[in-house]
């Protein structure tokens, strides 16, 4: 008896284990065969000699993209947004979130509501745009940050964690040794709300990093970050004329050029992210269920 | 037993409070609230206002109030444009099609990851499986577009053909519905694991002794365990029946697939940026904004009334 349900166990764990694998294999193989792509000719790319392991060995993909003018200021004008950019939506969550926690807030409720609407209810793409032209923000960065105002749905998730998560006791305790409210959460909540922290300093780098919407229509052009540089080599695919200049081996040698900067320009953009979010990969569960009981 | 009487006293005391000394308490949380309630309420709210426009002929110099009251005039012409029907079409079969796909997936997926036992083996398939989620659309739309293409692409190489996919109107959907799915359905299970990381180890060790199966524990345990979250989801994703984001259809539309890729998002932007038609856009924006509140509701009634669960 005991063995025979053992068996089946067994079987059943090899059956989970074969289905996830190829599950494994679908999503990680596009990924690997642009990474290997990324190293190789891109002619034996395209006559399918690189379905494993890179043909035709070339770092010369790489070389352009650190030659590639476009790509270098995109990537700064990336990192300079992801940077401040989530210094400044992670320092509204929390400046939202901590009075949102507070249960003896006068106007609570109302301001509750303030918030909650926003997430169901926009003005919309052309109003948004009108405000924040009339605000003299078209043109400046700022346009990618200030009209993100407060990420509700993160708001409220940051919001519970401080109300479930966070010992009542040492609240507490900081409010009898005659901490102020404001005291209190500097020294007591932020130090023990490390864990959301980290996820939600994570979810908003992505959300910069990878945004270039915004930036289309708000940048006019100006200060691209990498993504919208990306645009006109994915998808138009054209090398900028400076590169068509310093390619000595004519039009071949350029479209060579331009297929292979595609796939490396692909994993600079992606490989950032790709390193950050494994580090926080185990409070992504935790943050979320924090999230999901109702305070 | 001091700790509970001065826990006691605290909540008897605390109603006591009045409504000045809990103001006073709370000035600082006021000040911090400042910038956030600012900013929403100028670039939030203040865009709600300006709806207004879509019922206007709105001139910059004239101002919202100013610019002349035109009423339907907008949703009329918008109405009466040879591709509006088409639009609307292809943005709710998109969003239907994406819906009935990528909805039930991660439920499937989180199942099984579950019952992995081996741990090392759980978190390598969970990290592989969210890597897509934190790549921009700009990246998957440039894989695609690659993997796509007529001469060399990959899925080209791998069937032996040379078909450009982006070309048919055919392939569309399959194409961003099939990608959005390599995307996010991994990252989509991270609530449902969530949630039955919940479930009582108990209830599987009962089970096991009672010579339950894998699958039977999966039928009798997680599923029910899963479903209010699921019937959460699908409410959620039903008010969002017409957002069909614009940032893929718009990187993978070319000329020839406009009859399955012309969307109202699309639409809304060529108008309202490209053209600067400023009331004509937003009119097509709010309608497109009503249709997925009404529907918000009506799922929402639908599934309370069954649930007996107010969700929204």
């Amino acid at each position: 008896m005991k063995k025979a349900s053992g068996m089946s166990e067994r079987t059943s764990d090899v059956v989970l284990i074969v289905i996830c694998s190829i599950v494994l294999l679908l999503v990680a193989y596009p990924l690997y065969y642009v990474v290997v792509a990324s190293f190789s000719d891109p002619y034996e790319v395209y006559a399918g000699k690189t379905f494993l392991l890179p043909s035709g060995f070339t770092l010369d993909g790489y070389k352009a993209v650190f030659l590639n003018d476009g790509i270098v200021s995109g990537f700064l004008n990336s990192v300079k947004y992801t940077v401040i950019g989530t210094v400044f939506s992670v320092a509204m969550l929390y400046i939202t979130a901590y009075p949102m926690a507070q249960r003896d807030l006068p106007g609570r409720k109302a301001l509750s509501i303030f918030f909650l609407i926003t997430m169901y209810f926009g003005g919309g793409l052309v109003p948004t745009y009108l405000v924040v032209k009339q605000t003299q923000l078209v043109g400046s960065m700022w346009a990618l940050f200030l009209p993100g105002g407060v990420a509700v749905g993160n708001m409220i998730i940051v919001r519970n964690y401080f109300q479930n998560s966070i010992p009542h006791d040492l609240v507490e305790a900081a409010s009898i040794d005659g901490c102020s409210k404001l005291r209190t959460f500097v020294s007591v909540v932020i130090p023990l709300s490390m864990p959301i922290l980290a996820v939600m300093v994570v979810f908003s780098m992505v959300a910069y990093w990878n945004d270039w919407f915004t930036a289309l229509i708000y940048l006019g052009g100006k200060g691209s970050p990498l993504p919208l540089v990306m645009r006109n080599i994915l998808i138009k695919s054209s090398a900028t004329a400076s590169q068509a200049a310093t390619i000595s081996g004519g039009y071949a040698e350029l479209n060579k050029l331009t297929e292979l900067l595609k796939f490396c320009s692909m994993i600079v953009a992606a490989l950032p992210m790709l390193i950050v979010y494994p580090f926080v990969q185990k409070y992504f569960e935790k943050g979320f269920m924090a999230g999901a009981v109702k305070g | 037993m001091a700790r509970t009487n001065a826990a006691a006293s605290a909540v008897a005391v605390r109603p006591g409070k009045s409504l000045s000394r809990r103001i006073k308490d709370n000035w600082q949380m006021y000040l911090l609230l400042l910038i956030p309630v600012a900013l929403t309420f100028i670039y939030k709210y203040i865009p709600m206002y300006g709806i207004q426009i879509a019922f206007r002929d709105f001139k910059a110099s004239q101002g919202y109030m100013g610019s002349e009251w035109v009423g339907l005039y907008w949703f009329r012409r918008f109405f009466s444009s040879p591709t509006c029907l088409r639009m609307i079409k292809n943005t709710v079969l998109i969003s239907l099609y994406s819906l009935l796909w990528s909805f039930p997936i991660p439920i499937i997926l989180s199942l099984i990851i579950n019952q992995l036992r081996h741990a090392r083996f759980k978190r390598v398939v969970q990290t592989v499986l969210y890597a897509p989620h934190f790549i921009s659309t700009m990246v998957i739309c440039g894989m695609l577009r690659i993997f796509l293409s007529p001469s060399g692409g990959l899925l080209n190489l791998i069937m032996g053909t040379s078909v450009d996919f982006l070309t048919e109107s055919s392939a569309f959907r399959t194409i961003y519905i099939a990608s959005g799915i390599w995307q996010d359905a991994g990252w989509g299970c991270i609530i449902y694991l969530a949630t039955l990381a919940n479930v009582d180890p108990g209830l599987y060790e009962a089970a096991k002794v009672d010579g339950a199966s894998v699958f039977q524990r999966i039928k009798n345990i997680d599923i029910p365990e899963l479903l209010p979250m699921a019937v959460l989801n699908l409410i959620m994703a039903a008010g969002g029946l017409m957002n069909v984001g614009f940032e893929k259809v718009w990187l993978l539309q070319t000329d020839l697939n406009k009859a399955t890729s012309d969307v109202i998002a699309v639409y809304v932007y060529q108008q309202g940026i490209e053209n600067a038609k400023y009331s004509y856009s937003t009119a097509v924006g709010l309608f497109n904004t009503v249709v997925n509140i009404v529907l918000l509701l009506i799922v929402n009634k639908i599934a309370s009334k069954a649930s007996d669960v107010e969700f929204v």
